[in-house]
């Protein structure tokens, strides 16, 4: 699984890091996302897929890789 | 208080919507009846317009992030809940704006409502909430657990993040209520928003004197450096302010109504000291209840093609997430509480670039309330009949005036 987050698309809500704090956090200056793990393991690919749909400013994509 | 649909003589029904009688915690059922026959339907408002009405979950979040959707109130076709002002009003601030101005002046403030931020006033709201408690065990019994409780809490906390004197309380709660009343006449909401406007226009120019460690300070220094104007800080606090208690204030009254309507729920909170418990019972209270029950409001700008039908630009569109959140394709048997469902893709703070900026704090005194509440005051009981409650059936959030408690 590989990761990207859109800052500028970014609304800071908050919701990916209430979902999986693992791999995502917010800017200190301006809660705009940060990605921690461009490749999380396996055990919370499930958490951030669900991340990406309830973003709701659709800033996280999901790629799936074997 | 009646279940029937007033219908003009085109055939298209009125709204608002009327809640049934002795259901005061479900969407009105003429709105989930159009629901069930379709994703997109139209309704007549107050000054005779026909937007769409959306009615499904999916369809309302496609549209909330469609680009091609405009939440600006001076967008063509834009459904207004009430009159404005003949002189097109003041617009509370970036809510009622697209980007990029929306997005510009949302980051200046979004900072101290992230996670982290939001999760270091865990000890300072856990403190506000005991507090409150205490003094509610030491005074009469019955009392009104708004005015006593469930208002207090959240105009404690935005007080504390904003820099708001809480001494002023009387001041911008009566403003408040009128500007959120669906039935207040356009000047009377106008006159109240002035006057918060004022109020907080004097703040930040005092802030810009001496700044202080909250959130107007940090708007107060950006005005000196000239990132923003002084009315435009202003117009940020006003919204904060208003958005930051009559949402939780609403939350902490209803749901415990709603709770003690549903005994076998309130046993599972009162008994249990697990925090996933009271973030799924959170949740679930915010998706059941939906207290923003006038729909998330938007104009077309660009033809967009959804759930069968084309709308249209200049077209306004009405997304009732009261409904959504009881949408039988996303939610299992969405009319029953249980606090113990997977809730969380519930739309109660909307969808969207404009979904709720203070979520985390909402979700964070919500929780040290429901989790402590229930806990301290084991025998808590409605004093009289649920058929006496008055509900906020006019209000723009729905809630209880009051709540006659005892134990």
């Amino acid at each position: 699984m590989k990761v990207t987050v859109d800052e500028d698309r970014c609304c800071g809500a908050g919701t990916c890091v209430l979902l999986v704090p693992e791999v995502f956090d917010q800017r200190e200056d301006d809660g705009v996302v940060m990605l921690l793990e461009a490749a999380p393991a396996e055990g919370f690919h499930a958490a951030v897929r669900e991340a990406a749909n309830v973003c709701p400013a659709a800033a996280i994509t999901v790629a799936e890789t074997a | 208080m009646t279940s029937t649909v007033e219908t003009s003589p085109a055939g298209v029904p009125d709204f608002p919507m009327e809640r049934a009688a002795g259901r005061p915690f479900d969407p009105p059922p003429a709105a989930r009846a159009k629901q069930e026959e379709s994703a997109l339907t139209r309704v007549r408002l107050w000054d005779g317009s026909t937007p769409w009405l959306v009615t499904r979950y999916a369809e309302q979040r496609a549209l909330l992030s469609d680009p091609r959707v405009s939440a600006d109130i001076a967008s063509p076709g834009y459904p207004s809940p009430a009159p404005l002002p003949k002189d097109g009003g003041s617009r509370i601030s970036f809510i009622l704006m697209d980007d990029p101005e929306h997005n510009r002046l949302r980051r200046m403030v979004t900072a101290p409502f992230s996670m982290r931020r939001v999760g270091a006033m865990r000890p300072a709201i856990q403190q506000i909430v005991d507090d409150l408690i205490d003094e509610l065990l030491a005074g009469p019994r019955p009392v009104d657990l708004v005015d006593a409780f469930a208002l207090p809490v959240p105009s404690l906390v935005i007080c504390e993040l904003l820099g708001v004197p809480y001494s002023d309380h009387d001041f911008f709660q009566d403003n408040s209520k009128v500007i959120i009343r669906r039935d207040a006449g356009p000047e009377e909401r106008m006159a109240g928003h002035a006057a918060l406007t004022g109020y907080l226009d004097r703040l930040v120019g005092e802030k810009e004197a001496h700044p202080a460690d909250d959130l107007l300070s940090g708007l107060a220094v950006r005005v000196t450096a000239g990132e923003l104007t002084r009315a435009e800080a202003a117009q940020m606090g006003v919204l904060l302010l208003i958005a930051g208690h009559e949402t939780t204030a609403n939350m902490i009254a209803l749901g415990t109504l709603a709770l003690l309507e549903h005994p076998d729920q309130l046993a599972l909170l009162r008994e249990s000291d697990d925090p996933r418990l009271v973030a799924s019972a959170t949740e679930e209270l915010l998706r059941y209840l939906n207290i923003t029950h006038n729909g998330r409001r938007r104009a077309v700008v660009a033809d967009i093609e959804v759930g069968g039908e084309v709308v249209r630009a200049g077209e306004g569109l009405i997304l009732a997430n009261d409904i959504a959140n009881r949408d039988t394709s996303v939610f299992d048997d969405p009319d029953r509480l249980d606090l113990t469902r997977d809730a969380h893709r519930h739309v109660a703070f909307g969808f969207g670039v404009h979904q709720c900026l203070g979520q985390q704090l909402a979700r964070l005194e919500l929780q040290i309330v429901y989790s402590t509440l229930y806990r301290r005051i084991p025998t808590l009981a409605l004093a009289g009949d649920l058929a006496d409650i008055p509900f906020k059936h006019d209000g723009s959030v729905y809630g209880v005036y009051e709540l006659p408690v005892t134990w």
